[in-house]
């Protein structure tokens, strides 16, 4: 430790090691926290069911998402990113999710809401076999940290189906 | 400031002074230096100092539930440890190496080293 810059570059590669120890302790107590969050999908109104020219279905529908993901933040969470997608199964894809709607929820205060909207995103499918169709909403959340790895997760309800003609 | 006033605060801050030169004793650099107990007092204040700040500022950022608290008051705790340990201050330097005056040295000349000129040569 011989001269004033050869101290300051001590401090500061000392500082900086210890700030990045400090930064994977406290990605590691998030590991303490253990989640429990609800939700529900309403759909209230189902607005339009048509087919597009291009011979896919589509449609578009008014839901009630309401939802407690306040036990999902911690300390260390910046902001939870949230979409409902809805899943249903086709003759050609065993699996098919399409994303209605999302959100960007900053702060614990936000986490417990209810919202009435329309879907943000299109539903259209690859085809036309949406007719009388059952399908899935999940609520699906991404837990984004200050710092540290971002987790993820789900909530699937069941129950739902599409008219059997179109309107 | 003037010189005197200048050497009067610095022999009050600990600084020797020399009143000759006006400047302190610290050769053979101008610049104040620390001594070598110095320099480990000061590398073991820092990482002591740095170390019991990361354990008390995440202490405080787990305890508020606060990230920013945490980063906070870890970088307050960096900057008093950047104040403490880098300046030369005067009691690092209570050791201090004295070397010889230029006006000493040249009392006592450096020995002469008298070159031989016996060689062994190997004769092809």
């Amino acid at each position: 430790m011989h001269s004033f810059g050869y101290r300051l570059n001590g401090l500061l590669t000392f500082a900086v090691t210890i700030l990045a120890l400090m930064c994977a302790i406290t990605s590691l107590s998030d590991n303490f926290n253990t989640p429990s969050p609800s939700a529900e999908i309403k759909i209230m109104n189902i607005n339009w069911f048509q087919k597009q020219p291009q011979g896919h279905d589509e449609v578009s529908l008014t839901m009630n998402v309401s939802a407690d993901l306040q036990s999902l933040f911690t300390w260390n969470t910046k902001q939870v990113f949230i979409f409902v997608a809805a899943e249903y199964e086709t003759r050609k894809n065993s699996l098919n999710q399409v994303s209605l709607w999302d959100a960007i929820i900053p702060a614990k205060e936000h986490a417990k809401f209810w919202i009435h909207t329309s879907n943000k995103y299109r539903f259209v499918d690859q085809g036309n076999n949406l007719r009388g169709k059952k399908f899935n909403l999940t609520l699906h959340w991404h837990v984004m940290p200050k710092t540290g790895k971002m987790s993820a997760d789900k909530i699937v309800l069941t129950g739902y189906s599409l008219p059997e003609e179109y309107r | 400031m003037s010189y005197f006033t200048q050497n009067s605060l610095l022999s009050f801050l600990g600084y020797p002074v020399s009143l000759q030169t006006f400047l302190p004793l610290s050769a053979p650099s101008l610049h104040f230096t620390m001594d070598w107990q110095g320099q480990k007092l000061a590398e073991q204040i820092m990482q002591i100092m740095l170390l019991v700040f990361a354990v008390t500022a995440f202490v405080a950022g787990y305890v508020l539930g606060s990230f920013q608290m945490m980063v906070l008051v870890y970088a307050g705790g960096v900057t008093l440890t950047g104040l403490i340990t880098i300046p030369n201050w005067p009691f690092f330097n209570r050791h201090p190496l004295n070397w010889l005056d230029p006006s000493e040295a040249e009392k006592h000349p450096k020995p002469q080293v008298t070159v031989s000129s016996k060689k062994k040569g190997f004769k092809k």
